[in-house]
């Protein structure tokens, strides 16, 4: 096992010149085009662009579930390509959080379940996991609907279960694939209080990838992607 | 973590109740099939093989023809009584010829009448046959030289034609034939080759030759060997004689056949063995329709169970953890269906064993083999496709359809 510890001198998050292509030849995609980025621990950052424009690749990528085609991704310093697949899914299961565009639930397993489901995985013991899992489940305003399963919640529910899901574990870096997409109004502005308090309160990091801009204000920093590429990035004016 | 493992397995097992059922039914059918198959004709054999040894091993048998049994070609020249008299005579090493000619009659007291195999033998019949008369006496050398009008009766014959009335001295009648019984057999039980040996009436061969099949042939001979003396060299000696008598030049095929205990069994084992392959054929396809349903339900669930595993990477599960979690699920749904299997194998069989009245020969290799194989499609089927799964990229796994 590798100490992810934190050192001055490196940046959390360093994306060098990252490409990624889906297929081949004629065939092929090029969904990144040479990112470069950089992104310090407790950062809020919204990341925002037309659709196809490779925000959820770069994301995909960022959370170690993808894996570039060309370019360096450094985590803490630590080139994240060269280390093996067991390490790559340790840093997974003890440093990061993801809310995936699609949910990605289990089926036929209860919202709790679903949640306690990464505690299982970092050996918590059951008592700890059901009480943290409620305690997640009431954050996102589901308290009630602990045993329905994916197919009997709204799409919105099926959002907020994943997003409990995602904080559960308290990780160092929550990524979070349009994690508003089907919610209201209302309840898009609870989660994004609720993003806020965990990036102000607890110091995690958060990378959010979102459509609209009332949604993006809540994030510190905005980042716009076109065409694979990184088309600007500024601090946001209007502080929370 | 392996109780985590295991939590993880049997709580998919318990979320997905109908493809569980359905696998732990494909194991079931399968395995049950074949040991009952397996079971019940390895009774039959065994009981086959018990009977032929309990008939003992220094019979010989002689009749005409190329094949034993009934429908000879009529070309061939049948037996007379005095081509045993021969055998009895020229033959060293012999204990005793039986000339044996039988069918099935039906036999009338009052108003009872029982259908029941009438044979013409002589008093050799009973020491070839290994029988003792019970009551009554054997048929006296005037009875067998003048074809006397009297019988000795089966224990089953008895009981159905006169219940529980004293039968000695009575007559029955056999068709047109009425005749006394002088003889009860003693009882020797149910059933050679499920036949039940005390449905018989035993009369004088040269009565049965006059009043019942109206020739002078006999069906067969059987030979019994001294105790001690060479079986293959008396069955060599009659078949020396029989070809001198039948006046066969050196090149003529035998028209007639001795057969000595090992063919008997051979023959009789024969049915026995098509009936198992018969049997073994029925269950391999079970076998293979129980496999087919357990490949089916894994494929239908490949795509659901890629996502599944994309998931369970993404948020950090290890790839060992997850196929860990697929192998533990796989081997309990099958190793929960073969038990099941075996249970429901073995209570049919010693149910059909019963009904059929084959003895019940437990085949532990068959449980075994039935068993494996049927665990090793649920493990196959329920573990690969996970193996390779687990082996993509997570987002991979998750996209995979
Ligand atoms: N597995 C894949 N195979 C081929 N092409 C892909 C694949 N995944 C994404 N792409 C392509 O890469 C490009 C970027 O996709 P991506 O999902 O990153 O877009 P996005 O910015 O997240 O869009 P949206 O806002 O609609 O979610 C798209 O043109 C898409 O068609
Ligand atoms: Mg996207």
């Amino acid at each position: 096992m590798i100490a992810f510890s934190q050192t001055e001198n490196h940046p959390f998050i360093e994306l060098k010149g990252v490409t990624k292509v889906y297929g081949t030849g004629q065939a092929a995609m090029h969904a990144l085009r040479g990112i470069d980025l950089r992104i310090d621990e407790g950062e809020f950052v919204a990341v925002m662009g037309p659709s196809g424009s490779g925000k959820s690749t770069c994301l995909n990528i960022l959370a170690c579930l993808d894996t570039p085609t060309t370019g360096i991704y450094k985590f803490k310093g630590i080139e994240v390509g060269k280390l093996t697949r067991s390490q790559r899914t340790r840093l997974r299961r003890f440093y990061l959080g993801f809310v995936f565009q699609g949910y990605n639930l289990l089926n036929r397993t209860s919202a709790l379940d679903n949640i306690e489901l990464p505690l299982i995985y970092r050996r918590i013991s059951a008592i700890e996991r059901r009480k943290r899992a409620i305690n997640a489940l009431e954050t996102v305003g589901l308290r009630g609907w602990e045993s329905h399963t994916p197919g009997e919640l709204s799409g919105g529910q099926q959002q907020r279960v994943a997003i409990a899901r995602a904080i559960v574990t308290e990780p160092a870096i929550l990524f979070a694939d349009e994690p508003t997409g089907n919610l209201d109004t209302a309840r898009s502005r609870e989660i994004m209080d609720l993003l806020s308090a965990l990036n102000q309160n607890q110091g995690i990091t958060i990378v959010m990838v979102t459509h609209e801009p009332d949604m993006a204000a809540y994030a510190k920093r905005t980042i716009h992607f076109l065409d694979g590429l990184v088309e600007s990035d500024e601090q946001n004016g209007r502080a929370i | 973590m392996w109780w985590n493992t295991i939590l993880l397995a049997l709580r998919e097992i318990k979320r997905n109740v109908m493809r569980s059922v359905l696998t732990i039914l494909g194991i079931v059918i399968g395995v049950g099939a074949v040991i009952t198959m397996v079971t019940i004709g390895g009774g039959a054999t065994a009981q086959v093989k018990e009977q032929i040894s309990s008939m003992g091993s220094n019979l010989l048998m002689v009749t005409p023809g190329k094949r034993l049994g009934p429908g000879q070609s009529s070309n061939v020249a049948l037996f007379k009584l005095n081509d045993g008299e021969a055998i009895a005579r020229d033959v060293s090493s012999i204990a005793a010829v039986a000339p044996v000619s039988s069918q099935s009659l039906k036999a009338i007291f009052g108003n009872q009448n029982w259908s029941t195999q009438v044979t013409g033998s002589d008093n050799q019949y009973f020491k070839v046959t290994n029988r003792s008369i019970k009551s009554g006496r054997q048929f006296s050398d005037s009875e067998l030289r003048s074809g006397a009008a009297v019988c000795i009766v089966g224990e089953t014959v008895r009981k159905k034609l006169f219940g529980g009335q004293e039968s000695l001295g009575l007559n029955i009648r056999l068709e047109k034939l009425s005749c006394q019984v002088i003889g009860i057999l003693e009882a020797k039980g149910q059933s050679t080759m499920g036949m039940d040996q005390d449905d018989i009436v035993v009369i004088p061969i040269r009565t049965y030759q006059r009043r019942i099949s109206g020739n002078q042939d006999v069906a067969m001979f059987q030979v019994s060997v001294q105790q001690g003396a060479s079986t293959d060299k008396a069955q060599r000696d009659i078949q020396l004689l029989m070809r001198e008598r039948r006046h066969l030049s050196p090149s003529d095929d035998d028209n007639f056949n001795v057969m000595d205990m090992k063919e008997i069994a051979k023959m009789l084992t024969g049915t026995t063995q098509l009936l198992t392959a018969l049997l073994s054929a029925v269950a391999a396809v079970s076998l293979l329709v129980g496999g087919i349903g357990i490949m089916n339900i894994m494929l239908v669930s490949v795509t659901e169970r890629t996502r599944e595993i994309g998931i369970r990477l993404a948020i950090g599960a290890f790839e060992r953890e997850v196929l860990m979690q697929f192998l533990v699920e796989a081997v309990v749904l099958s190793s929960f269906g073969g038990l099941i299997g075996i249970v429901l194998a073995l209570s049919a069989s010693v149910w059909l064993a019963g009904v059929l009245r084959v003895p019940f020969v437990f085949n532990a290799g068959i449980v075994v083999i039935a068993f494996l194989f049927s665990a090793a499609v649920g493990v196959i089927f329920g573990y690969f496709p996970a193996l390779k799964a687990a082996r993509l990229d997570p987002i991979e796994a998750l996209r995979y359809e």
